[in-house]
């Protein structure tokens, strides 16, 4: 790491904001429909406009802010709500630790801002960087982040803007588009050890809990029963073999 | 401000406690014990399965036919195209069945 420092020139931080820049870009061409379709279902499940773009300007992590579209509009507990997005976006806990160590020379203020912009492939091109050896700086991460940020919440106030002008919205598919783009979500994350096994029990365990226990506990129940098979089904020593 | 707005300020502050946390716990840790980090790792395909499975069973041939054909097109194509492809499905079968 120390020597791949020397060698690497510290580039100045405007050069290396552009460089984050044009890594940023795909991203947001990637996102750009589900920003959009965000902001067309919050207003279809009642939000306003204003707080359509309040939610992708605050909460700004796109599968947890359509969770929370999913039980707005069903009558739940508010700290229910704010569990499941919670709960959704846990794996941002260990981003945050891996990233933590490729970002030392930060200062603390620069993390407390920094971090907040940690969405998913914000992690992997930094995690990314910090395996060929570059310096993870601050100018950088912070120019792969600004147009995705600024981009996202301008597509949820698109998207609600025109969300309010689909006349059928049954005939369109809206209110069967989230399942869809969860299991696109769950799909992605196939390549984890015992994937299948932790779906499967996931799924049934919810199932049963949706008939029979009632929504929305079906989430908190099914994903225990998910993550518990994931802890039993994993050796104590399974980290110690490979140091 | 209404509860809306409030809710939304929880899930954006329950968001960032979970983006800033784990550099401020885990990294006081010199390692994770392995079970936790399985189960972190199963954290996030558990949850959104939840939000599949019930769905698909109040759904109908339409519905079915969607999740299949996306689920398919996920094996080999991003999330885009199998959300594109899970819809035209959807949105077809709507309109004609």
């Amino acid at each position: 790491m120390s020597a791949a420092e020397m060698v690497e020139p510290d580039a100045g931080g405007s050069g290396e904001f552009f460089d984050g820049m044009r890594r940023g870009l795909p991203v947001v061409l990637a996102s750009a429909p589900f920003g959009l379709l965000f902001g067309a279902l919050a207003v279809q499940n009642g939000m306003t406009i204003g707080e359509a773009i309040l939610m992708s300007a605050t909460v700004f992590a796109g599968a947890s802010q359509m969770v929370g579209l999913e039980l707005f509009g069903q009558t739940i507990a508010p700290w229910l709500i704010i569990l499941s997005i919670f709960a959704v976006n846990f794996r941002h806990v260990l981003y945050s630790a891996a990233l933590g160590r490729r970002t030392e020379h930060w200062s603390p203020a620069q993390r407390a801002f920094g971090f907040f912009f940690l969405t998913d492939p914000q992690y992997a091109l930094a995690e990314r960087r910090g395996e060929t050896g570059k310096r993870v700086g601050f100018a950088w991460y912070m120019g792969m982040a600004t147009p995705i940020y600024l981009c996202w919440v301008a597509e949820g106030g698109i998207g609600a803007a025109f969300g309010n002008l689909v006349p059928d919205p049954h005939a369109l598919g809206l209110d069967f588009l989230l399942p869809i783009y969860f299991l696109g979500l769950v799909m992605d994350f196939r390549k984890r050890p015992l994937w299948l096994p932790v779906v499967m029990i996931s799924a049934v365990v919810s199932v049963f809990a949706y008939y029979f226990v009632g929504s929305p506990w079906h989430v908190s129940i099914g994903a225990a029963a998910g993550v518990a098979l994931a802890a039993i089904l994993t050796p104590s020593d399974a980290g110690r073999a490979q140091p | 401000m209404s509860l809306t707005a409030w809710i939304i300020l929880g899930g954006a502050l329950a968001t960032y406690l979970s983006r800033i946390g784990g550099h401020l716990v885990l990294s006081r840790f010199e390692r994770i014990h392995p079970r936790v980090e399985a189960g972190l790792n199963a954290v996030p395909a558990a949850v959104l399965t939840t939000l599949v499975a019930p769905a698909a069973t109040t759904g109908g041939p339409a519905e079915w036919a969607a999740l299949v054909v996306a689920g398919l097109v996920a094996l080999r194509g991003g999330l885009s195209a199998m959300f594109i492809a899970g819809a035209v499905v959807l949105i077809l079968l709507r309109n004609t069945l």
